[in-house]
Order: structure tokens, then C-alpha cells, then sequence
């Protein structure tokens, strides 16, 4: 589905990707794991259409990517909700935009399929309650929540997470991690998840692509099949891969930035 | 959603604190210079009624008005020009830097040598006031806007029209209110100030005219009460267009 293909890209002291290649087929779950500074969400802002590498291209469907593309959904951990406002309007968002456009294959695809309503994806996300409150309002699982019904109201076949959820707390970020699962199942979706945590990516990429200190040059791939279920969490496969992690992790140079 | 029962409560508390004070000044003072507050309201409502003061406070209000509109539409959407476009707001900070804390009043004479005496010396000097900070607060605000925020936006399809429409547009309001709760009442003082000079029309004049000329005491302190009235207006408008357009501001009073 994703095809990297040979890309270089390049902050200012020095090139984070360098002839960088890498391929993720369609269903596939995907974990980005490396240290602070490897390019972990520079990659997911290349993938994401929001970057564009200097040389090479990234290909989705075989077409290259030069913008963002309406069936990519991306999550952030910053949440990027309208202050101003309410759950329900939040999580419209995405509609009122391809609205806006109309179907015009750049901003929304050409032959929309329709798709769930904002009720349905607020009640799947346990927001209703919440509905017409404002972020300010929310706990940060809950704005995790929102920002999920909003980009899953949209239909998207591929969904990127950075970070999602970092700045939650334990019991929290883990019940989004079982909802990220099912979701996923739930929805055919291809995910690429990037994150510091190597326990969130144990548990949740059924691929591991592992970066190092820039520029990366070659994709470090683990596989971890018993991924993608929460009783995972318990298994000694797990225990073994996050030891594994761990030790890989602590091989690569921490770069002063 | 207006005010709470509460805090219109208090703001009646206060006024009545206000008039308690100035009745009981007037009877220490006990000279024409210092009229009772029932002898300055019994004249402004007569004031009003006649037609006179009515005419003078409308001709200020005009001006108010007409001065903050024309500084809201110039300056919120150059303000969003500039937050959005570093290479436009490189170009421009500098002038604004210079422009921004000069005392606007010292340009009254200048403003009316070229605009005469009528009405568009007062607008222009009230929208010189408005314009700068309406200006910079707009700019300050689009160009604050999270990236993150924008990514997202931009992840769910947005191009340039749609984050204007969906995301900088809104940015702007609360910034628009707040640059006018800030300056309204210099814009309002500096009116009086402009309204003193070569005009015959506007509270400026009536409250100069009834106070030097005729010695009508308490018809100068209606106009000053009626002038006090007029930047109390716009304050609480300003505040109730908040309230309205900007709910999320106040989750934690209303909740």
C-alpha cells in the first residue's frame, strides 16, 4: 500500500533519511519505534503528505504523494481539537470540510462512500456524554477519543498516529490502545503508529520498524505476529520482544540535540 | 447567555454605591459646581426627551460606531494576512512596531486639519485608536496557532480557503473582542477630547458648551453622565458579543 521509495530528507544539521527505503502492504499494523530525534515523526509527516522528501517519493497505491490524501487519517498527540468548538462539532470537522470542497478528489475523494454518522461514532467512542462540552472540558482520553471519532468518520483506509498517547496516563492509554486494536480490526485499517514507548509497540505492531540515530539509511524490521490483542500483553512472546526492544534500543547512541 | 443573576446584582450594588457617594459629596460640597445626582438625572432624562442631548449623544454614537466597523474590517483581515504570511509580517512588523505605541491622540489636530470639522475627523481618529490593536492582537493570534492544530486540520483535507474558514476566522473573534474591550474606552475619551474642537455636534461639545458657556451645571453632568453611559455601552456590548460568540471562554463561570 505504502511504498517509501529511496527518499532523502533533510533538516538543518544534517540528513534524517538518507536513500531511505521501506514498504508497508494494506492491513498490515505497523509500530515506529526509535529514540527522540531519530525522524520518527518526520517520517509519519512525509507519509502523511504534510513533508515532502527532497529526493525519492513516497507512492500510496502506487501514486505519488504530493499533498495530503483524503483517506489517510492522522492522529497526533497534541489532539489538534478546535478550542472554540464542542465534541459533537469537533468530531463534524472533517465532514464540513470535504463538504466545503466537494468532491473534488484533492480534498475529498471523487466517489465518497457513505459513511457513519457523527452520532455513531461519538456513541462507538463513549463521547456522547461529553458531546456538547469543549476541549477544555475533556480529559486527555476523551480528546484522544474526539480527535479519533473525527478522523474514523471520514472513512480513512489509512490511519497514522504520532505519539497518540503519550501524555495520558497508565489505566487511560491503555484502554486506547485496546480501542486503537479493535478499531483497526474493526475497520480494515492499515495503521502506522509511532511512538518512544518500546511496550506500546510490542504490543501493538504486528510490524516493528525500528529507527536509529540520522540519518537512516536501511529499515530495521522486527516481526512480532502475536501482536494486536490485549491478552498479548501478558504472554512471555511479549516479555521476550520488549527485552529484545530494550536492548536494541539501548545500543543506538543518545545524540545530544 | 447573558449575565448571571449574581453579577447583575452586584453591578446594581455598585451603582447604588456610586450614586450614594456623589449625593452625599454634593451635600458636603453643597455648591452649584457639585448638583445632586437626582438633579443631574431629573435634567438628562429632560435633556434626552427635548431632543437636545438626544441629538448629541446620537452624533457621538455615530461616530463610535462607524470608527470601530471601519477599524474590525481593515484590521482583522490584515491582521490574518500578516499571522498567516511570515514573509508579509517580516516586511510590515517594523512599521507597526513604530506605530503601534504612539499616543493616537496627539494626531487630533493633525486629523482635523485634514478632515475638517465634520464627522469623518472623529471616525478617523477612532479607527487610528482601534485599528493598531485590533491589528496586532489578530496577527499575534493566527500566528500563534498551534502547528499541530493546523496539521491535523490540514490531515482532514483543509487547504488554504478551508483553515481560513474553519480555523483563522474563528481564531480572530476572540482577539477582535478582546483589542475592543482594551481600547474602547480610549477610543471613547479621545472622541471627547476630538469633540471639544470646531464642532457643534456630540457629547464632546455639549458637555464643553453647557459647562463654559451657559454655567448649566447639572446639564454638564448629564453629558457626562450620558457620555459615561456611551463607553459603558460599548463595554458591556463587547462583552455580551463575547459571551455570545465566544462560549468556550467561559466554561468555567457557566459550569
Amino acid at each position: 500500500m505504502i511504498a517509501v521509495e529511496a527518499i532523502t530528507f533533510q533538516y538543518s544539521p544534517g540528513p534524517v533519511f538518507e536513500d531511505f527505503s521501506w514498504r508497508v502492504q494494506r492491513g498490515d499494523t505497523w509500530a515506529v519505534l526509535g529514540p527522540s530525534g531519530c525522524g520518527k515523526s518526520t517520517l509519519l509527516a512525509l507519509l502523511a503528505g504534510l513533508l515532502l522528501p527532497s529526493s525519492g517519493r513516497v507512492r500510496i497505491d502506487g501514486a505519488a504523494l504530493l499533498r495530503p490524501r483524503p483517506q489517510t487519517g492522522l492522529i497526533l498527540q497534541d489532539y489538534g481539537l478546535l478550542p472554540w468548538a464542542t465534541v459533537r462539532q469537533n468530531a463534524g470537522l472533517g465532514l464540513k470540510v470535504r463538504r466545503f470542497y466537494g468532491a473534488d478528489g484533492i480534498h475529498a475523494p471523487r466517489d465518497p462512500v457513505p459513511g457513519r454518522s457523527v452520532d455513531f461514532w461519538l456513541d462507538r467512542l463513549g463521547l456522547v456524554p461529553v458531546a456538547d462540552q469543549y476541549p477544555a472540558q475533556l480529559s486527555g482520553g476523551q480528546r484522544q477519543r474526539t480527535a479519533i471519532a473525527r478522523t474514523l468518520l471520514l472513512q480513512p483506509d489509512l490511519l497514522l498516529m504520532d505519539e497518540p498517547f503519550s501524555s495520558l496516563d497508565t489505566p487511560t492509554r491503555e484502554a486506547l490502545q485496546v480501542l486503537t486494536m479493535e478499531l483497526a480490526a474493526e475497520q480494515n485499517l492499515t495503521l502506522v503508529l509511532v511512538t518512544h514507548a518500546l511496550e506500546e509497540a510490542a504490543l501493538l505492531g504486528r510490524k516493528i520498524l525500528l529507527l536509529h540515530e540520522p540519518p537512516n539509511r536501511l529499515a530495521d524490521l522486527v516481526d512480532n505476529p502475536g501482536a494486536g490483542n490485549p491478552a498479548y500483553r501478558e504472554s512471555r512472546a511479549y516479555a521476550g520482544l520488549c527485552q529484545d526492544l530494550r536492548r536494541r534500543l539501548e545500543m543506538i547512541p543518545v545524540r545530544p540535540r | 447567555m447573558t449575565m448571571s443573576a449574581t453579577r447583575r446584582r452586584d453591578l446594581l450594588l455598585a451603582s447604588l454605591l456610586l450614586l450614594t457617594v456623589w449625593q452625599i459629596s454634593a451635600w458636603l460640597v453643597s455648591r452649584p459646581i457639585l448638583p445632586s445626582p437626582f438633579t443631574v438625572l431629573l435634567v438628562l432624562a429632560r435633556d434626552l426627551k427635548r431632543g437636545e442631548l438626544a441629538g448629541h449623544f446620537g452624533a457621538s454614537l455615530w461616530r463610535v460606531v462607524a470608527g470601530t466597523a471601519l477599524a474590525v474590517l481593515t484590521a482583522a483581515p490584515a491582521g490574518l494576512v500578516l499571522g498567516q504570511s511570515r514573509r508579509a509580517n517580516r516586511f510590515f512588523s517594523p512599521l507597526i512596531y513604530l506605530l503601534y505605541p504612539v499616543p493616537k491622540v496627539v494626531f487630533v489636530p493633525i486629523i482635523l486639519l485634514f478632515f475638517g470639522i465634520g464627522d469623518a475627523a472623529k471616525i478617523v481618529i477612532i479607527f487610528l485608536i482601534l485599528f493598531f490593536q485590533v491589528l496586532v492582537l489578530v496577527r499575534d493570534q493566527a500566528a500563534g496557532l498551534r502547528p499541530e492544530l493546523l496539521q491535523s486540520v490540514r490531515s482532514l483535507g483543509a487547504g488554504r480557503r478551508a483553515l481560513f474558514w474553519f480555523v483563522y476566522l474563528p481564531a480572530s473573534f476572540p482577539a477582535i473582542l478582546t483589542a475592543l474591550r482594551q481600547s474602547v474606552g480610549t477610543a471613547v475619551a479621545v472622541l471627547y477630547i476630538a469633540e471639544l474642537f470646531a464642532t457643534n455636534r456630540g457629547l464632546g461639545y455639549y458637555i464643553y458648551f453647557q459647562g463654559s458657556t451657559l454655567l448649566d451645571y447639572p446639564a454638564m453632568y448629564a453629558g457626562v453622565l450620558a457620555m459615561s453611559i456611551l463607553g459603558l455601552g460599548m463595554y458591556f456590548l463587547v462583552d455580551w458579543l463575547e459571551r455570545r460568540l465566544c462560549p468556550w471562554r467561559f466554561i468555567q463561570e457557566t459550569e
